[in-house]
């Protein structure tokens, strides 16, 4: 009994002077797989035209419901996708939605897939819906979850932590998006016979009104 | 001759230095308690509060302080307070006579403990055994069923164990001749009683691990069959005092086996430069050995089953306790 306490004794004591293996998290990371079904990434071609064709197969698809897409004509003079159509509007409900990859696997472009981003929680609830701005690969190195060298385009904002900020203020990116969006052609998400419940972006307050 | 430790804000300055030193005390252990199982387990351990998390704690503190008090409606109400208020009482109220050593400031003989009573090893051993009652009140109060194995086990296991203790201590006072720690302590000058009582010491410090219900002889508060045992009922700063108690009671016994068998306040050999040190630097530093090896054991030895633990008590340390009496005793009275 006595050797075999000595035994361990001497092992933790030797143990104690190893260094730590642990992972300091927010300062030290590590890499993820490059299989890792994190947040959502929206591809472009090598052309810069949008893989989405706004077909919502991933909508379809999704057994949560979490897939928002609208759909709209490409102009063909400036076309945003390659097909006929485009996604005007991709909103994915992060509270939602489990990570399972059907989305990525229902697309027929490839042009959704599940990234390498897993820090997705917010102070507000509004917020973890993202929107097509955030999604939408901006930069080159973007759905490898690297940071813009040169911050391009909307959503670009990825890397500064301004949205740890619990203040009410839309997001700049989807605020563009809005201005943009035509409210007399666009019909409301209910009217398409989609759950009514599918996410789109609260404004703060609108609630109340409607 | 009156002394300065006789007079009464002497005695004052006295208990609050040391209840600042303790409650410290306590509160460091934790840290290292957990900064030392973390090592062992390769982790870093508490570090986000303060340098090295130093801070660590006193933000634990304030959760204790601010958290709810949560307590079984159908309790006995007033042995409910009265667990824990104990198990903080008695573990602070022993250290009273713990001899930190002696100065001679002004031509006067300063003692750093608090009473020199002429019986403190009788004292400790008195008013360590009150710790019994905290456990079992505690547990016997809370009317739940874990509580009260809990405390049915502190119990069987302390009044057990005590003897251990008891047995192992008495070869240092058939040595010394008395149970006044300060001579027992002056008797170990250029040979500490370590070296005479081996045995003593190793029986005394196994039986100090059941006393203080440390692993591996946790069995009152063992977490994969009783929860928390005689503290599952309690929560906040009443859940603390018995936390304080526990590590305070750690401090305690390390600071006996210290006094009585490493040599107290005595430095490690009688010329320059040991002796430049201050003598509560010893009796600190000495502690302190002894309450990381207390830890150290902790994070490596399993708990023992609760049979097992009883007849260790029972089979092992009491006859071998009994056989140092016996052996000290003889030499003791042929070399008279």
């Amino acid at each position: 009994m006595i050797k075999e306490i000595a035994k361990g004794m001497a092992f933790t004591l030797k143990k104690m002077g190893q260094t730590p293996i642990t992972i300091q998290y927010p300062e030290e990371q590590k890499p993820v797989s490059p299989r890792h079904r994190g947040r959502h990434i929206l591809h472009r071609y090598d052309n810069g035209l949008e893989r989405c064709i706004g077909c919502e197969l991933c909508a379809a698809a999704c057994p949560v419901g979490c897939i928002y897409v609208l759909a709209a004509e490409n102009d063909p003079k400036a076309p945003i996708s390659p097909g006929e159509r485009y996604a005007e509007r991709y909103e994915i409900n992060l509270m939602r939605c489990i990570y399972c990859g059907y989305c990525a696997e229902a697309c027929p472009t490839e042009a959704i897939t599940l990234g390498p981003r897993f820090e997705l929680a917010d102070y507000r609830r509004e917020r973890t819906v993202v929107t097509k701005a955030e999604l939408l690969e901006s930069w080159p190195g973007f759905a490898e979850g690297r940071g813009p060298a040169s911050p391009v385009g909307a959503g670009a904002d990825q890397t500064g932590r301004e949205d740890l900020d619990p203040g009410v203020k839309p997001r700049a990116a989807w605020a563009t998006q809005e201005k943009s969006l035509d409210h007399q052609t666009a019909p409301h998400p209910g009217e398409l016979g989609l759950p009514i419940d599918v996410p789109t972006v609260i404004e703060p307050g609108a609630g109340k009104t409607s | 001759m009156i002394g300065p430790d006789d007079l009464w804000w002497v005695l004052l300055i006295k208990c609050g230095v040391l209840i600042v030193f303790l409650l410290t005390a306590f509160a460091y252990l934790t840290l290292a308690e957990r900064k030392i199982s973390a090592r062992i387990q390769l982790r870093y351990g508490p570090n986000r509060v303060g340098p090295f998390g130093m801070l660590q704690p006193a933000a634990d503190g304030l959760k204790l302080f601010f958290k709810e008090n949560v307590a079984p409606a159908e309790r006995d109400k007033l042995l409910y307070l009265v667990g824990p208020s104990l198990a903080g009482g008695a573990a602070l109220l022993a250290y009273a006579v713990i001899p930190w050593g002696t100065n001679s400031w002004f031509g006067h003989i300063f003692h750093w403990d608090i009473a020199h009573v002429n019986v403190g090893l009788l004292f400790i051993l008195g008013v360590t055994s009150l710790g019994v009652y905290s456990l079992f009140l505690g547990g016997f109060a809370s009317n739940s069923k874990y509580s009260l194995l809990g405390g049915l086990r502190a119990s069987a296991q302390l009044i057990s164990y005590e003897m251990a203790v008891s047995f192992a201590l008495v070869g240092v006072v058939i040595l010394s001749g008395s149970l006044n720690l300060e001579t027992i302590v002056s008797s170990q000058h250029g040979l500490w009683f370590v070296l005479l009582q081996p045995l003593g010491f190793i029986l005394y410090f196994t039986a100090a691990f059941a006393e203080t219900n440390r692993l591996p002889f946790d069995l009152p508060e063992a977490e994969t069959e009783l929860i928390a045992g005689y503290h599952t009922e309690y929560s906040a700063m009443r859940f603390g005092l018995y936390f304080l108690g526990e590590y305070i009671n750690m401090v305690t016994v390390c600071s006996i086996a210290t006094a009585v068998f490493l040599g107290g306040w005595l430095p490690l050999l009688p010329w320059p430069p040991f002796v430049w040190i201050p003598s509560p630097i010893w009796f600190l530093g000495k502690v302190l050995i002894l309450l990381f090896i207390m830890i150290w054991v902790r994070w490596t030895l399993p708990r023992l089953r609760y049979d097992r633990l009883m007849n260790f008590g029972w089979k092992v340390l009491l006859p071998l306790g009994l056989v140092n009496i016996v052996i000290t005793g003889a030499v003791v009275a042929l070399r008279a």
